[in-house]
């Protein structure tokens, strides 16, 4: 009936739209992406269903049975309204390497991507920043702050993540909305000030094999 | 704790030409805008193509968003738009091109929408 109301009652864009941007946020399970969506949107976070198929893995192939592995990955994602005309969408990117086309498909026509890192399990983040870095694409790094986890000084993050001097590298909460979109702003700000084509070779540098003398970080000032 | 270099694996960039070449489905992205074209619905819908249509009839939505709200997968959704484009049902329009994607003045609305929302 037409009173009834609808089981999946969508919320529209303006009538005046006309850009739609997205920018991806990235991370390990568990590292805060969905929480920083929700807090940014304007609506409560969406999410398709996409299905993978890849190679097996090894169990799989020493059995010789399989040759395929079907996998359902939730892709969750946000929008938030920023001008009459123009509008954010953030999707959640899983990090790891086997939804590789996924993906890709998601970061097609991206802005850039904030990285969220959790600094109690920093080594689950290397995967999805060699990733970012593969594809060419910007980033801003955040620490999401757990109120658990130990605090680093950002140079030391900064040797740890093996970030460029130039890749911001910014703490925020996702449960706040404002300090999300501050963490946006530092993203975006990179993007205006160092575009990546003008952004020259990655200088290859000695693998940090120590392990993490205080006070010995050797990435510059580190920023901020 | 080692850093993140001795992990490291390099494969090569898609970005550089990833978005060109793809087939021509594929042009429907997850941020197609999508609106009705306004005319009435043709007589002879698929069940997905009509529910796909009345969505968009009520206003306009990205493609990801109709996937989500249809719990269809993306996939489906880019051939459904495809088809209702074809019949003059929708019309959809492309995202930001590549080219404007790092356009300063796009990336300066989106900075001051930011600081508006902060
Ligand atoms: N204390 C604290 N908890 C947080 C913060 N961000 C997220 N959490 C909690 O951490 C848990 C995981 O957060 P999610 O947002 O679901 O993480 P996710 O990255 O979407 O996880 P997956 O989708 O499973 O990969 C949730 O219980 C959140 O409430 C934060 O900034 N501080
Ligand atoms: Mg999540």
């Amino acid at each position: 009936m037409d009173s009834a109301p609808s089981d999946n009652a969508a919320t529209y864009l303006g009538s005046n739209t006309q850009t739609l941007v997205k920018v991806l946020v990235a991370g390990p399970f568990g590292v805060g992406k969905t929480t920083f969506i929700r807090a940014l949107s304007e609506t409560a976070p969406l999410h398709t269903e996409e299905t993978m198929t890849q190679a097996s893995a090894s169990v799989d192939s020493l059995i010789g049975v399989r040759d395929k592995v079907t996998t359902t990955v939730a892709m969750d994602f946000g929008r938030r309204t920023l001008t009459d005309d123009l509008v954010l969408y953030l999707f959640g990117t899983p990090g790891q390497r086997r939804f590789k086309p996924l993906w890709e498909d998601v970061s097609r026509g991206a802005l850039g991507a904030l990285v969220l890192v959790d600094t109690r399990r920093l080594g689950d983040s290397f995967e999805v920043i060699d990733l970012i870095e593969e594809s060419g694409m910007p980033y801003a790094v955040a620490v999401n702050t757990f109120d658990d986890a130990p605090r680093h000084e950002p140079e030391v993050l900064r040797d740890h993540l093996d970030l460029d001097p130039r890749t911001p590298l910014v703490t925020c909460d996702a449960r706040d909305a404002g300090s999300a979109v501050d963490a946006l702003i530092a993203l975006v700000t990179h993007l205006l000030t160092d575009p990546p084509d003008a952004a020259p070779e990655a200088v290859p540098d000695a693998a940090p094999e120590a392990g993490l003398p205080s006070g010995t970080a050797t990435a510059g000032d580190g920023g901020r | 704790m080692s850093g993140r270099r001795s992990e490291r694996r390099l494969v090569p960039a898609y970005m550089a030409t990833g978005g060109r070449a793809a087939p021509s489905r594929n042009t429907f992205d997850r941020l197609t805008l999508l609106s009705a074209a306004g005319g009435p619905l043709p007589g002879r819908l698929a069940p997905a193509q009509r529910r796909l249509a009345e969505l968009v009839n009520g206003g306009p939505l990205s493609l990801a968003e109709a996937a989500a709200y249809l719990v269809l997968p993306v996939s489906v959704v880019r051939v459904l738009v495809a088809d209702l484009v074809d019949l003059g049902v929708l019309h959809a329009r492309a995202p930001v091109p590549r080219a404007e994607q790092h356009d300063p003045r796009l990336l300066e609305r989106v900075l001051s929408g930011l600081r508006a929302i902060r």
